[in-house]
């Protein structure tokens, strides 16, 4: 995989859908192209039938949520040209109330997967058939790959033998959940130490 | 006699506790007659939320959730993740570290493969092969087990190369092993490959064409059954694949019955892969260390822990923060036995992973069960299941 093939490979296709692609970047010899949202269905049906790219196999769709961010998310479509034997990453900003136009159209395979995107992060998408939740339980509520959803959850299940049925309880922890900070207080922090009422208020450290 | 308006499709549940299901998979399936209308499977049931859990652990403690996802093949998934961080990281493997890599990765794909293979006969109604197979499986766990004290959960492969080297009479014993089991490969052939029933079940069965294959997600076997000379260990190679010898077996026909050959031939180009890694493993230059020797991201030796100081910091940092990670996102793939393994891992600087997603190739497969088995018979549901080869630790993660 040569950085400058993927280099060429990215100029064309910022070339080639100017307005849909705002930017292209190889980090990591890896190609990243970003998109706007709501073209994201002209640029993988680009990406798939356009010679120089043959991106037929769509490898993955999922998120990364930044919540500290005003469109939090980035929905990430990894492909994969067999023929070119190149791979693609698309990233597309969206945040919890816009949708995203769904690729199920473009490839089949990406049912399951925005599927799981819904289920795990809250990004919704128009145009999917069938959008339910698919990997937690049923009538799960919350989106637990999200930043602000905790670990423990907030139900958990026991048997009950009186109701002779599995019933939901909130979570109870017998000791407060820990979380360590290693993050070196002297490079960059962005939180006031615990006692250090020197500290500016402004919140970056010193 | 009967009025057409009183027809009706019959819808029945699958599962979830189906021996055929492999697990813990709910189907419902829409009848009509005898014929599969719609098949809707509903995953999940084994969710156990590692990748969240990975979020809030460093990096070496990630390692042993991912055993925990393809528990057939524990090692391969570690594997795509060690390659991730490494990747992030820009560290090289030890050449000695990578033929071991190479090596389990094989034996993983055999356990996969064998497991699948014998089951699969299973499910169409053949009960000698399990016998059989798992009688091999034992052998191979037990290799498992003397390179890092766990038949399944190993928790060996780490960034930056394996935890230790293996023994010299291990490598004797694998190497004596690779015969005897050729051996019941041959048997299992000869058992399942020209049985009438076995191929009533199987032939022209969940066929897909492969630009279907690829529009769908698939991966590994089940491209390389309709016709893709397609095999990440050739096509995008990590490791010192490059440096092996071995030949992808491709399919002409889409369907079960080819996707169980490739799996038999597989397991003997593995079986050919290993000889040469032990080849290797003994050669002069396969000697030196199996980890990287980069203090800040592999813990010291015992030995040297007990005369420096240095070495006693590292230890205590490496185990209690762990290393950081260069912040970036990057994607690794593997070719695990089940089609392609992907992790895709997002660091912000931190010693634990912003995000890690686990690209499972059961995932993508079972999301094609519907068109596969629509038009079917009900039996038949069991035999592209069979050759989808599902394990739930990874569909539902």
């Amino acid at each position: 995989m040569d950085i400058e093939r993927l280099e060429k490979l990215g100029q064309t296709i910022a070339a080639a859908l100017p307005g849909s692609v705002t930017g292209t970047e190889i980090a990591y010899g890896e190609l990243n192209v970003y998109a706007k949202a709501a073209d994201i269905v002209k640029v993988a049906t680009y990406l798939r039938d356009e010679t120089v790219c043959q991106f037929s196999n769509i490898i993955d769709v999922t998120a990364v949520d930044w919540p500290e961010r005003e469109q939090r998310f980035d929905v990430v479509y990894h492909l994969l040209s067999p023929r070119l034997n190149t791979r693609i990453r698309v990233k597309v900003r969206t945040d919890e109330m816009t949708p995203v136009p769904s690729l199920i159209d473009v490839y089949h395979g990406a049912d399951w997967y925005e599927r799981e995107t819904y289920d795990l992060y809250g990004v919704l998408f128009t145009g999917h058939p069938d959008l339910r939740r698919i990997l937690t339980d049923y009538g799960f509520e919350g989106h637990p790959l999200r930043k602000d959803f905790p670990l423990t959850g907030y139900v958990e299940v026991r048997w009950d033998d009186e109701q002779k049925r599995v019933v939901y309880d909130k979570v109870a922890l017998t000791q407060e959940f820990r979380t360590f900070d290693f993050l070196s207080p002297w490079e960059g922090t962005d939180y006031v130490l615990p006692g250090d009422e020197k500290a500016k208020t402004d919140g970056k450290g010193s | 006699m009967a009025e057409t308006s009183s027809l009706r499709n019959f819808t029945i549940n699958f599962g979830p506790q189906h021996p055929a299901a492999h697990g813990v998979l709910r189907m419902v399936l829409e009848l009509d007659g005898e014929i599969v209308a719609r098949c809707d499977p509903h995953v999940g049931l084994l969710h156990r939320g590692t990748e969240k859990l990975i979020e809030y652990k460093t990096y070496l403690q990630a390692v042993p959730y991912f055993d925990r996802l393809d528990y057939v093949a524990p090692m391969n998934q570690e594997h795509a993740f060690c390659l991730a961080v490494e990747k992030l990281l820009g560290i090289e493997v030890p050449r000695r570290g990578q033929l071991i890599r190479v090596l389990y990765s094989e034996i993983g794909r055999l356990l996969s493969h064998l497991l699948n293979i014998t089951t699969h006969a299973l499910d169409v109604g053949a009960l000698t092969p399990p016998l059989w197979g798992f009688e091999e499986r034992e052998k191979m766990m037990a290799f498992y087990e003397r390179a890092c004290g766990a038949r399944m959960h190993a928790n060996y492969f780490r960034p930056g190369g394996v935890h230790q080297d293996l023994p010299p009479e291990l490598i004797d014993d694998i190497e004596k092993f690779c015969d005897p089991f050729l051996q019941t490969v041959k048997d299992l052939d000869g058992l399942l490959t020209p049985n009438r029933i076995f191929k009533q079940r199987l032939v022209d069965i969940g066929v897909i064409t492969l630009d279907e294959a690829w529009n769908r997600a698939f991966s590994g076997v089940m491209v390389r059954g309709s016709g893709a000379v397609w095999d990440l260990r050739k096509a995008q190679p990590y490791e010192c694949y490059p440096e092996m010898e071995f030949d992808i077996p491709i399919g002409k026909n889409g369907d079960c019955f080819d996707r169980y050959l490739i799996r038999m031939e597989e397991m003997r180009q593995s079986v050919h892969i290993m000889r040469q890694c032990i080849t290797k493993l003994r050669a002069k230059d396969g000697q030196g260390p199996v980890l990287s020797t980069d203090a800040k991201v592999s813990p010291p030796r015992r030995a040297d822990m007990k005369r420096s100081m240095e070495a006693l910091i590292h230890h205590f940092k490496l185990y209690t923060e762990g290393f950081h990670v260069p912040a970036g996102e990057v994607y690794a793939a593997v070719e695990a036995p089940k089609g392609e393994f992907g992790v895709y891992l997002v660091s912000d600087g931190t010693n634990k992973p912003y995000k890690c997603h686990i690209r499972a190739p059961g995932f993508a497969h079972m999301s094609g069960m519907d068109y596969l088995s629509r038009g079917h018979m009900l039996a038949d549901c069991c035999s592209v299941l069979g050759s989808l080869d599902i394990v739930f630790g990874d569909v539902d993660r």
